[in-house]
């Protein structure tokens, strides 16, 4: 039988799978961002989980708010990407360093 | 064990495997692909939460754009992969210390019996799942509801502005130059003797 258990470790093991993600792929950019899509879709299975087993349909609606501000995050994230790309000919993350200078 | 704890192991095995393969690829196209991957199957599992609208949504809104949005990134910018590849492993052994003790937190938290126990109330069926979440919305939830309206605008005009050329693109003239335009730009008068006819 599955229970609430099951969904919200799910949830968790997705989550440490994204930490690690953004661990390996530090360089990377576009792969930080998709390491964070991944966070947000753990926590969104968590919260329909629990609107589920609660029977609380606000759940729901907050999962509905996620996504909507998670495209925009990534529309304007990779926005930024180009902008960095466009300017720095990379997409290194130790590339990106003018302010210092 | 009934049908659908089978469809969760498969849902989420793949789910959990699809997310390794996503951190894990050496061409950043494949771990967009298995992203989409995750995405199906985590919409597979948020069905069998009757969740029908926001798995429905979750296939349409990420898999339909960000993904592809993603995908049209990746294949635009001439990334250099070999240099963000180096030294890839050289943090995993302390990454996976934190996650793997992150997960046996969450493993000790939700194997609390509260959890375990838990039967599934559900939202009441008499209506379907669309309409509860558009009940609820424009009623209760209606200023957050604008808000994310707002917030999506804001996330259009600035994707616009921020990746806008500042070269010309069009051939429109512009007025500023237009007034500034005096006689002699235009016509220029040549003096010169007429020829004769050989």
């Amino acid at each position: 039988m599955v229970t609430l258990s099951h969904y919200l470790f799910l949830g968790g093991i997705l989550f440490a799978i994204s930490i690690l993600g953004i661990f390996l792929n530090r360089k990377n950019i576009i792969l930080i961002l998709m390491a964070i899509e991944l966070m947000l879709l753990a926590v969104n299975i968590n919260f329909i989980a629990f609107s589920h087993f609660l029977g609380d349909l606000s759940g729901q609606i907050f999962v509905f708010f996620i996504l909507t501000v998670a495209a925009a995050e990534s529309a304007i994230g990779l926005a930024i990407i180009i902008l960095i790309f466009r300017n720095y000919k990379s997409i290194n993350v130790a590339d990106v360093n003018r302010l210092k200078e | 064990m009934i049908f659908t704890d089978y469809l969760f192991y498969l849902f989420s095995s793949i789910l959990v495997l699809a997310s390794l393969r996503v951190i894990t690829a050496n061409n950043p196209v494949y771990s967009a692909l298995s992203l989409v991957l995750a995405f199906f199957s985590a919409a597979g599992i948020w069905l069998l939460l009757h969740a029908e609208f926001l798995a429905i949504a979750l296939v349409l809104v990420y898999v339909g754009a960000v993904m592809v949005l993603f995908l049209f990134v990746v294949m635009m910018l001439d990334i250099n992969i070999e240099a963000l590849k180096q030294r890839f492993w050289s943090y995993f052994p302390v990454a996976l210390l934190i996650a793997l003790l992150f997960i046996f937190e969450i493993y000790l938290v939700v194997t609390d019996k509260f959890f375990s126990s838990l039967d599934p109330v559900g939202i009441p069926l008499e209506k379907s799942n669309t309409h509860s979440i558009g009940s609820v919305l424009y009623t209760d939830y209606l200023l957050p509801f604008q808000v994310a309206a707002v917030i999506l605008l804001v996330a259009i005009i600035s994707a616009i502005v921020l990746t806008m050329h500042g070269k010309k693109s069009h051939k429109a003239i512009d007025p500023k130059d237009q007034i500034k335009v005096n006689r002699n730009d235009r016509v220029r008068v040549v003096k010169m003797k007429s020829e004769k006819k050989k």
